[in-house]
């Protein structure tokens, strides 16, 4: 595990303020899923995770097929496809655009997608003004922080944190009460929609047989940042794209219930290429951007392919016991919790972040809320696998081959094996019928000591099992 | 550039090649349920109750008129080009901006007003969401800029839920650049998770129901 990892970790852990935020808010967004996905308000449930999947599955196997459907029809309708490998062609194509049609001022709605090149910084860094427009987005870029979680964003700031933030950057009257706050952001943001030339938004779907965007949204900014400005600029990874238009009707029913708990979220657009002859009002000009950024990497894998099939519902970050204890900064890339335990060190190779496989206690309960049915905890052991196999590789581990080698021959001897119980008998602490909590200075190094400073060990018995068999 | 390069990787870790046939593509049953009128508009507007928002069933286009009339009293009002909404009388009424084509006029407009008036496409029941397709007659600023937002639906709109929306229009894109599925008032709970309505949409919706 790397230093840091552990460090953000252990902070978490210390912060008790924080660990009631993370737990009240995962709890609240969990349990409004449950509500909405209980069998006897939405009886299809289980049918709708499999065709969710099923459709996934096809696409994703298909997926040069349904990229070139969705490129055709996306022109067809007046629209441009640009596909981009990673950020740098990300941020070339917004600031070439941008230089070319003398814009100056982007507002942005919610999208991981764009997190994950840090588009933001770096359009900024060229001299352009990028503004988030979802309120918990906003928050943090005044923060100049990542999401903390897929859905929730800014789940770890309070009312006061806000406060403090919005009276530094925007010279306002201090208010701490949440709707005060969010019609101060209202009134920054309207300004900003009103003037911005370029609105750049994420997706949630790619439709191939529409050559449509889909945004899922409860704020109204997404709607604002492709209605307003004279160019949408939709940015999605190449995975997000499905078959058909009535595919919809299941997938939408998933995404707003896993993520919320609403039935639907509060604005669904679907957006299919610039304004068109006669209607009122639209962007002139509409691109999608495909983005590989390491996705293609994960392809070859049959297994962990379905690693793609990801909706970012978040889910399964609200029901991880180990999310909700180390929460979403722990993680060192945008994505957080069990999906970001499977997609970040697939994205960025497995020597990247080798540590992320093994933050989960393999419960299976990310898998079982998945509404797209990814068995994230088999993804979780496979990628553990190939990270030993690299570590051996690379001739580390050396000592701890040894030991399961040791081990696999000790359980397959029967002798051996009650020698060695025996002989482990004899050396542990007797406790006294009571669990132990440290062993005696010279046992307690290394390994050892780490495993026991969060655990103890139960009182060893006078007998062995197999030696209370022999006796009976 | 990357464009090759992208189709490629993705045809090669496939094993694919190029314009190779996919099989068909799996079944999505799509179930429309048979249900009266009466029972969908009470779900419907029982469920935007549900969302805060307000829903009020009217018998004929002139108590229509009459209701929105009494809403808009001494505000200022945005109505969309729905021809719907001029056979009301709706565009008439004092107060109300209509008849705006051009796109700097209309958001100029919609800015300032304080409600903004449109019909809907379809409607659907199950989830109370007004569905609203761009063309000459609606545009997407009406239902988004000014903080209030109200609705005339004829009752014959309104459909039972997404399953019936896509039978009856399995290719929207034909049809319109834009199809906005509105659900209740804009909100966020992105503050502590306390729900704070009309962010950067109406914080209020009002669907009167015609028939």
């Amino acid at each position: 595990m790397s230093v840091e990892f552990d460090q953000k970790i252990h902070d978490t852990l210390a912060n008790a303020s924080l660990q009631l935020a993370i737990y009240t808010a995962t709890g609240r967004l969990k349990e409004k899923r449950i509500e909405v996905t209980a069998e006897n308000v939405l009886p299809d449930y289980q049918e709708l995770r499999t065709q969710a999947n099923a459709l996934k599955k096809h696409t994703i196997d298909n997926l040069d097929h349904y990229l070139e459907e969705f490129e055709r029809n996306v022109e067809a309708y007046g629209g441009k496809v640009v596909y981009c490998k990673d950020a740098t062609e990300v941020s070339d194509f917004v600031l070439d655009l941008a230089k070319r049609r003398g814009s100056k001022l982007i507002v942005k709605s919610k999208s991981m997608t764009t997190e994950e090149v840090d588009l933001n910084e770096r359009l900024e860094h060229h001299g352009l003004e990028s503004v988030e427009t979802d309120l918990g987005e906003y928050i943090l870029q005044l923060a100049h922080e990542k999401p903390y979680h897929i859905v929730a964003p800014a789940l770890h700031k309070t009312r006061y944190d806000v406060a403090d933030l919005f009276t530094k950057a925007l010279h306002v009257a201090r208010e701490t009460v949440p709707e005060k706050l969010t019609l101060i952001a209202r009134g920054v943001l309207r300004e900003k929609f009103l003037k911005a030339d370029i609105g750049i938004s994420g997706a949630n779907f790619l439709i191939a047989d529409s050559g449509a965007v889909v945004l899922v949204e409860n704020e109204g900014n997404a709607r604002l940042t492709t209605s307003a400005p004279k160019i949408h600029v939709a940015v999605a990874g190449i995975e997000k794209v499905i078959p058909r238009a009535r595919d919809l009707a299941v997938f939408l029913k998933l995404l707003a219930r896993s993520a919320t708990g609403q039935l639907l979220s509060v604005y669904t657009s679907f957006l299919a290429g610039p304004r068109r002859v006669g209607e009122v009002d639209g962007p002139e000009e509409f691109y999608v951007v495909l983005l590989d950024n390491g996705r293609t990497r994960l392809l070859p894998d049959r297994s962990k392919r379905e690693s793609l099939y990801c909706i970012r519902c978040g889910a399964c970050l609200n029901t991880c016991p180990v999310y909700r204890k180390i929460g979403g900064h722990s993680f060192p890339w945008v994505y957080s919790g069990p999906i970001g335990a499977i997609i970040t060190p697939q994205f960025m190779g497995i020597s990247h972040e080798p540590a992320l496989p093994f933050a989960s206690s393999l419960c299976g309960a990310c898998g079982e809320v998945c509404p797209v049915k990814i068995d994230i905890p088999k993804v979780l052991l496979e990628l553990r696998g190939d990270v030993k196999k690299m570590e051996a590789r690379e001739g580390q581990n050396r000592m701890e081959k040894l030991a399961f080698r040791v081990f696999a021959w000790v359980m397959t001897h029967p002798r051996i094996y009650e020698m060695a119980g025996r002989l482990a008998a004899s050396v542990a602490p007797a406790g006294d019928g009571k669990w132990i909590g440290s062993l005696p200075a010279p046992m307690s190094v290394g390994p050892m000591k780490a495993w026991l400073s969060e655990r103890d060990l139960p009182p060893s018995p006078s007998k062995s099992f197999r030696e209370m068999w022999r006796n009976r | 550039m990357s464009r090759d390069n992208i189709l490629h990787k993705v045809r090669t870790a496939l094993g694919r090649s190029a314009a190779q046939a996919v099989a068909d593509v799996p079944p999505v049953r799509l179930r429309v349920p048979e249900a009266a009128m009466e029972d969908r508009i009470a779900l419907m507007m029982a469920r935007v109750e549900a969302l805060a928002g307000k829903a009020v069933r009217v018998p004929t286009m002139e108590a229509a008129r009459e209701f929105v009339a009494g809403i808009i009293a001494g505000k200022t009002a945005v109505a969309s080009n729905a021809p719907y909404l001029e056979e009301c009388g709706v565009t008439g009424l004092p107060g109300v901006r209509s008849g705006i084509r051009e796109v700097g006029e209309l958001t100029e407009v919609c800015a300032k007003v304080d409600i903004g008036i449109t019909s809907a496409d379809y409607a659907l029941s199950d989830t109370g969401t007004l569905v609203m397709l761009a063309s000459p007659a609606e545009s997407r600023l009406v239902s988004l800029l000014p903080p209030a937002h109200l609705a005339v639906v004829p009752v014959e709109r309104i459909l039972t839920g997404l399953d019936e929306l896509f039978t009856i229009l399995p290719n929207p894109a034909a049809q319109t650049s834009s199809m906005v599925l509105i659900t209740g008032p804009s909100r966020t709970a992105d503050i502590e998770q306390i729900l704070v309505r009309g962010v950067h949409g109406p914080g209020q919706v009002t669907v009167v129901i015609v028939g």
